[in-house]
């Protein structure tokens, strides 16, 4: 005689797998998940609110915390989108540091993004540490240029705060000249690794209808084979001028997923290499008032951050600060589809696909 | 000392001096062990010795156990020593393959992390579980100790150096080491998380479903030696100069992948995976008794690569080195060699799901172990209608070793792995499938 009977278990707001403070509350029936919840909000900052208290150049700070994986990318949103209000024209070379700086910082968190989901997958941390060899020398070169490693807080309104000290290019070159045989040699170990493939091949398949029902973007919306790319479809900073093309996956499972961010990181070393090859000389950045104050109105920008679409929706009431300012953050929207994918599935399976979707509760929570 | 700098060029000198010292450091460690291996040669006439120097001064009862006792100590203290080192060793082979140093901080080379780890264990408070089963929830880190310790008796360490020489050895180990799940399951299932429980229950799971390939397995190595004694199954090997691991390859993968999933190393350390139930059975427990189930763990790791040495690897064989070499410290090596090969498997493998596992087990292991076991059978028939094995079980090896590959191959054509070929899974790329105005076919659904 068997009872089967449904308990409850909390994945988070402590867990290893849970990348941060993410709860999800489960019922399960012996391995399988029936129900899911998911809470967010344990990492909320009340940032969006903060930010009408401050000015337009106070808030970028608070930008870097949102996606700390992806400091640089959330800088470059923000001051884009001011700049669209403000009418601030950046200085041809601030915008062609912005393009490295970004695409530096989209390597850097995909390496993070694949670690981690390898080691969700059970690799005892060892890709992690791995991918964080190659983060490690690009945070460096994020250090040296304006001293900070996560939370760079580099981007300005109207160019970048620093220009990159000279010994910048060698190093940048040299990693450059390595990180595509760095590519391939996880892409060995990884990519045809029976058990990596089992575990994530199949996993958590995400139809294209669904994904853009479900408004996803980013890796996950490319996995599922969308070749959405805002740099694409909507370029800014000039990403129209570099040659470049877009990976898509084929069935939109979590091996997908992963995939296509290692084919963007080759992809980012190409951009990184155009735009070293025509970094034009000149200012770094252009003067703008110390309380800038763009005219009323309003601006809804967006940039094709490591996760996806970044959006920041901003109001101005002619004043020295946003009226209102929201940020579009593609971790909570990714998350949406979790538990479409995951009821149905067992605890493993729902470990691998959330890894795979790769969220960052700061962005989530903001 | 600048003339000695600008002669000797400073920073040179000090290299060479530390590469020198190096080499005369290992010099006098390989003579200085020598000579102490020599005088340590055979650690079973100290025993002989002690047993005659008590039965001269008492009965014989007395001396023999006294001398047990004594023997049961250097098993527990040698145990008690693979634990301290085995725990520095494994943190620092897996920093390696981390790119990472590892515990270099206490003492020389990190050598003493182990004893800092043991007494900051010791110090932290013991949590029971407001709601768990307080008896059963404080019994199974001490009680599972017991198997782990146990199942070390049989182990022939050296020619006369076999603490328990009994002729029913594999049927002890095996026996002695089942004793673990039901341990476990009361850790797990007293702890009333239900992490705990789903680890226990996968403990559970997979020991049952992995002890019948671990038997076959053992069963091929029994017919073929006719005997369950260790010492008579080096022996054996030993006889008819062949390893049984490569008579039966099948046979060793079969106990070494199976055993892996026994005591949950990586890829199957299903029962604690840690991205997914954070610890498993012993998630509830803090202190020494967390650290008493890791201990267990790194214990059993090694005990298994004793137990391959000593069914597949001849023992303490090793090409007439163990003439020179105290055979003990041959053992000891071969054993260490499978516990590395365990620290890589943990290193780089990510881990199987249950489901995958149980597949894996019923599917593979189980059907193929029995056509092995039947081919050698069937060989060990054919071999016995001989006075002398000769140059047929050589014959015989080369035969099992091509039917292992075979059958590998035949498996995994018919649990077809065809849709796993990587050319077929790598992204495409935008430009290939035309871009955006490739997806004007999908339509939103709602």
């Amino acid at each position: 005689m068997t009872v089967e009977e449904q308990y409850e278990l909390n994945i988070g707001p402590q867990h290893p797998s849970t990348h941060g403070v993410f709860r999800i509350k489960v019922a399960m029936n012996g391995e399988t998940i029936e129900d899911l919840d998911m809470i967010v909000g344990y990492l909320h900052r009340s940032m969006e609110k903060l930010s009408e208290e401050r000015t337009f150049t106070q808030n970028i700070p608070f930008t870097d915390r949102a996606d700390y994986l992806a400091a640089m990318s959330n800088n470059l949103g923000y001051c884009l989108a001011i700049e669209k209000l403000a009418n601030v024209i950046p200085p041809q070379r601030a915008t062609v540091l912005r393009v490295i700086f970004a695409e530096l910082q989209r390597i850097a968190s995909h390496a993070m993004a694949n670690g981690t989901l390898v080691s969700d997958a059970g690799a005892w941390q060892t890709p992690l540490l791995y991918m964080f060899r190659e983060r490690e020398k690009i945070l460096d070169l994020f250090e040296m240029t304006c001293g900070a490693r996560l939370t760079t807080n580099y981007m300005r309104i109207g160019g970048v705060a620093f220009e990159p000290p000279d010994e910048f290019y060698p190093l940048l070159n040299e990693l450059l000249g390595e990180l595509p045989d760095k590519v391939d040699e996880y892409m060995d170990l990884l990519s045809t690794n029976e058990i990596f493939i089992a575990r994530t091949k199949e996993v958590g398949i995400i139809s294209p209808e669904d994904a853009i029902n479900a408004s996803l973007s980013g890796p996950a919306l490319r996995g599922s084979g969308v070749p959405w790319d805002l740099r694409k479809a909507e370029p800014y900073c000039d990403y129209e001028n570099y040659s470049f093309d877009v990976p898509v996956g084929n069935t939109g499972d979590s091996y997908d997923r992963f995939m296509v961010r290692m084919f963007e990181v080759k992809e980012s070393i190409k951009i990184i290499k155009q735009a070293l090859n025509e970094l034009p000389s000149g200012m770094h950045k252009t003067q703008i008032p110390l309380a800038l104050r763009p005219e009323p109105g309003q601006v809804y920008y967006r940039t094709e951050g490591p996760r996806g679409e970044l959006g920041y929706f901003v109001i101005s009431d002619g004043g020295p600060a946003p009226y209102r300012m929201h940020i579009r953050a593609p971790s909570l929207i990714n998350l949406s589809l979790l538990k479409q994918l995951a009821v149905g599935s067992s605890l493993p399976d729902a470990v691998v696909t959330l890894g795979s979707i790769d969220i960052v509760v700061g962005e989530i929570d903001r | 000392m600048s003339f000695f700098n600008q002669v000797f060029k400073g920073p040179q000198l000090a290299y060479y001096f530390k590469k020198i010292s190096i080499a005369v450091f290992i010099f006098i460690v390989i003579v200085a062990g020598y000579f102490f291996s020599q005088l340590f040669f055979d650690l079973s006439k100290f025993s002989q010795f002690i047993f005659d120097f008590v039965l001269q001064r008492s009965n014989y009862n007395f001396a023999y156990f006294t001398s047990s006792i004594i023997g049961a100590l250097g098993i527990i203290s040698f145990v008690g020593l693979v634990l301290l080192v085995g725990s520095w060793v494994e943190r620092r082979v897996i920093a390696k393959f981390q790119i990472r140093v590892g515990p270099n901080r206490v003492g020389p080379f990190g050598l003493l992390q182990p004893i800092a780890d043991a007494i900051k264990l010791m110090q932290k408070e013991v949590l029971v579980p407001a709601i768990a089963d307080k008896t059963l929830f404080l019994i199974p880190p001490v009680a599972i100790f017991l198997p782990a310790i146990l199942a070390w008796g049989p182990i022939p360490w050296a020619p006369n150096m076999s603490y328990l020489n009994i002729n029913v050895g594999i049927l002890y180990v095996f026996a002695v080491s089942s004793l673990t799940v039901p341990i476990i399951f009361f850790a797990g299932w007293s702890s009333m998380n239900h992490y705990a429980l789903l680890g226990s229950m996968r403990t559970v799971a997979m020991m049952v479903s992995y002890e019948i390939p671990i038997s076959l397995s053992l069963l091929s190595v029994a017919i073929i030696t006719g005997t369950l004694n260790f010492s008579e199954i080096v022996l054996w090997q030993s006889t008819n100069s062949i390893w049984l691991g490569l008579f039966m390859p099948f046979s060793l993968f079969t106990f070494f992948f199976a055993s892996t999933a026994e005591i949950n190393r990586t890829p199957n350390d299903i029962a604690e995976a840690e991205s997914e139930i954070v610890a498993g059975y012993h998630i509830e427990y803090s202190g020494m008794k967390a650290g008493l189930f890791m201990a267990v763990e790194l214990g059993n790791a090694v005990l298994l690569g004793a137990l391959v040495t000593s069914l597949f690897l001849n023992g303490w064989f090793l090409f007439g080195i163990e003439k020179f070499v105290p055979p003990y410290i041959i053992f000891i090596g071969k054993t260490v060699a499978i516990y590395l090969l365990l620290i890589w498997l943990r290193a780089t493998f990510p881990r199987f799901r249950l489901d995958q596992l149980m597949n894996f087990a019923w599917k593979t292991l189980i059907p193929v172990s029995i056509i092995n076991f039947f081919v050698i059978a069937i060989e060990v028939t054919i071999l016995n209608q001989f006075q002398s094995t000769g140059i047929l079980i050589y014959i015989f090896a080369l035969f099992n070793i091509f039917l292992f590959l075979g059958l590998i191959v035949v498996w995994s054509k018919i649990f077809s792995v065809d849709k796993f070929q990587p050319e077929k899974i790598q992204p495409k790329f935008a430009g290939e499938i035309g871009g955006l105005e490739a997806m004007k076919g999908v339509k939103s659904v709602d």
